[in-house]
């Protein structure tokens, strides 16, 4: 709609991003720039820049409890991770974990989203609801969760009771305790998926629908093929957004299986944490980080490359 | 194809109303145009034939079939919108073919009516582009494609134009027009615009108010409008309406400016009389028999309007043909020919007499 692109208007866009190439910087406007651009650079380099640059360097080195660097060890500390099959089961179950968080939580906070976009009276009250997750901290949420999955007291066992079925372990069946962590990581998440999803099913026209609706589209098409078209670049931006979070989950992991049992819930960055806070083992922790960001830039450019196909319109 | 509005109402709270007891009957294959001002509730009628807006009270048919429970998608229609309502997601040709692959129909057969359509709009071209990369013209006519497409019909359009540049307008005018000819479509037409309805329709309903004010061919609304807002809303510049008092059964006096001679008996003593502009006349006069001073005069190449205010202190517009001599401030006499519409204390028009011979 912003722009027309006839074929006059393409030769002049072409000519204007010539000139944004050939654009140079006098003397004057550089000295300007770099005032400007001061002060974030400082912040960035002190808590963004070192902090990376460092970890690298850490992670080529063994280290002492404190941290400091003792023995160059190369590419040591990621060989031995590599070739360790509890680092590989580690990352076999995050990849899991992360996969079905984040396919739970689009497509649920897609369908309440849409469910929540319709006119009707009082939907305020249910808008409200799904998205009241965002203003839960994490350590009350651990809570909430914990005592919903207590395996003698908890909301789910005084269920399987009434309905005489077997009660379920939450907690201490390592393929359960799986699961509560992924159900519970998934009600943190919805509030903003739902948010951001009702702000952009909203902002759909409604003309488009009528038009739809007249051209004898039934409400299931116009779904399918009005509103996830519509919306594919708010998809793309909350799946990116949840996938990465997804991959850094701590605190939750922390309050409610601390990794356990079994290591069934040992995540990569709860294992990171582990290693360097735990056993002072500061360079390997530092591999695992770097690792851990191979693999998450990895998964965005995969999601770049697949979905951002699909979405510009 | 008839399409029958029967006493059609709408409200949304018991206060408000918004359409209030409209009726007409829009024959098959004629065009025929809604027209009002602003907010009068002529796009709540059309979204009403069309089954976005529910029915309050009366009752909608069309083609013999009462259709007021019917959804949008079962009323056998087609409609073109305001916005275009383009998916920007979609091709010009997937935009076209979206209703009909809703409706299910033969992949063969939706390749042939929408090729036609793009055909029949000169789009063929740009079947293959994005919305946002064609004008505000090509969009008008995607949209139009997709009417023509869905082989419907009653066609149902909103205020097409008015997104369009006013040559632009124009041309897509005419396109409309032919177009609805060739197909011989129905097609129910809102627009704010006069000059739109009076060029187009077979038949123009006016609505002002919540309520119809006359329906009728353009001849008919142009020489015997319903009321003085009918008189108001068509023809440029706006008519004269001016209080005047019966002198004798043929004469009219108006505010002592100057005397009319009317083609019909004058029965009120105090009546609205309505003059065209091109009704009245202008020339220049010395101080003392001049009723009128010149505020100012606009020279559109073949006629010129000028505007001037009577002794009484009405203002008045005069539209005379080819270039005015006449500079502000000069002293003029306007004086008019008989052809005037009268009007009652309640703003309604008073018939001819020979109406009066013919509705007996």
């Amino acid at each position: 709609m912003l722009k027309s692109t006839t074929p006059t208007m393409v030769g002049s866009e072409a000519k204007a991003k010539k000139k944004r190439h050939s654009f140079s910087l006098n003397a004057k406007d550089k000295y300007f720039a770099l005032l400007f651009l001061g002060p974030s650079l400082l912040l960035l380099s002190v808590f963004v820049f070192y902090p990376m640059f460092r970890t690298l360097y850490i992670s080529m080195f063994l280290t002492n409890t404190l941290g400091k660097t003792t023995v160059f060890n190369g590419f040591g500390n990621y060989a031995t991770l590599l070739s360790s099959p509890e680092y590989i089961a580690s990352m076999g179950s995050t990849l899991f974990y992360v996969l079905a968080v984040t396919a739970l939580t689009v497509s649920i906070g897609l369908l309440l989203a849409n469910l929540a976009s319709q006119k009707l009276a009082g939907i305020g009250i249910f808008r409200t609801l799904y998205s009241i997750t965002m203003g839960v901290s994490v350590s009350v949420a651990a809570i909430f969760w914990l005592f919903i999955f207590n395996p003698s007291t908890g909301f789910f066992t005084i269920i399987s009771n009434a309905l005489h079925l077997p009660v379920i372990n939450w907690l201490t069946d390592p393929k359960m305790a799986m699961w509560a962590v992924i159900i519970t990581t998934v009600w943190m998440h919805l509030g903003f998926t739902f948010l951001i999803l009702l702000g952009s099913i909203s902002s759909v026209p409604t003309t488009l629908y009528e038009a739809a609706s007249v051209e004898g589209a039934s409400e299931r098409r116009q779904f399918f093929k009005i509103t996830i078209p519509m919306i594919s670049p708010t998809l793309f931006f909350v799946s990116t957004i949840t996938l990465i979070d997804s991959f850094k989950s701590f605190g939750l992991i922390d309050l409610i299986t601390k990794g356990g049992p079994t290591n069934s819930t040992n995540m990569l960055v709860y294992r990171l944490y582990k290693d360097a806070f735990y056993s002072g083992n500061y360079g390997q922790a530092s591999s695992e980080a770097i690792i851990l960001t191979i693999i998450i830039a990895f998964f965005t450019f995969l999601q770049f490359k697949f979905l951002e196909k699909r979405v510009n319109y | 194809m008839s399409t029958i509005l029967n006493q059609v109402s709408k409200q949304y709270s018991e206060k408000e109303d918004i359409l209030k007891n409209v009726s007409a009957e829009i024959e098959t294959g004629e065009f025929f145009v809604i027209v009002g001002p602003s907010g009068c509730g002529k796009s709540t009628l059309l979204r009403m034939i069309a089954g976005l807006t529910s029915i309050s009270d009366g009752e909608i048919s069309i083609d013999g079939q009462v259709v007021n429970d019917l959804q949008p998608k079962d009323r056998k229609l087609t409609m073109v919108f305001q916005s275009y309502a383009l998916f920007p997601f979609l091709n010009v040709w997937d935009n076209v073919a979206f209703g009909l692959k809703a409706r299910n129909i033969d992949q063969a057969e939706v390749h042939q009516r929408v090729n036609d359509a793009l055909d029949m709009v000169n789009l063929s071209e740009l079947k293959e582009r994005k919305p946002r990369e064609l004008s505000g013209g090509q969009r008008q006519r995607v949209a139009l494609a997709r009417a023509v497409a869905s082989d419907a019909k009653l066609c149902l359009m909103d205020e097409p134009l008015s997104n369009l540049d006013a040559q632009l307008r124009i041309k897509m005018r005419q396109e409309i027009y032919q177009l609805q000819r060739k197909l011989g479509i129905t097609l129910i037409y809102v627009t704010h615009d006069q000059v739109e309805a009076m060029t187009m329709a077979d038949h123009i309903m006016v609505l002002n108010d919540h309520e119809v004010q006359q329906i009728g061919t353009p001849t008919e609304i142009y020489q015997q409008p319903a009321n003085e807002f009918v008189a108001n809303f068509f023809g440029t510049p706006l008519i004269n309406l001016l209080p005047a008092q019966r002198v004798d059964d043929r004469t009219l006096n108006v505010e002592g400016d100057f005397e009319v001679k009317t083609e019909q008996k004058i029965s009120e003593n105090e009546v609205n009389v309505g003059i065209r502009p091109g009704e009245l006349h202008v020339e220049a006069s010395d101080e003392l028999n001049a009723n009128a001073t010149v505020k100012s005069s606009e020279f559109l190449g073949d006629e010129t309007i000028v505007y001037a205010t009577m002794n009484s202190e009405h203002e008045v517009r005069v539209l005379i043909p080819g270039k005015a001599v006449f500079a502000p401030y000069e002293k003029v006499k306007i004086t008019a020919s008989g052809n005037v519409f009268l009007f009652d204390a309640n703003h309604k028009r008073i018939p001819f007499e020979s109406e009066e011979l013919v509705n007996a």
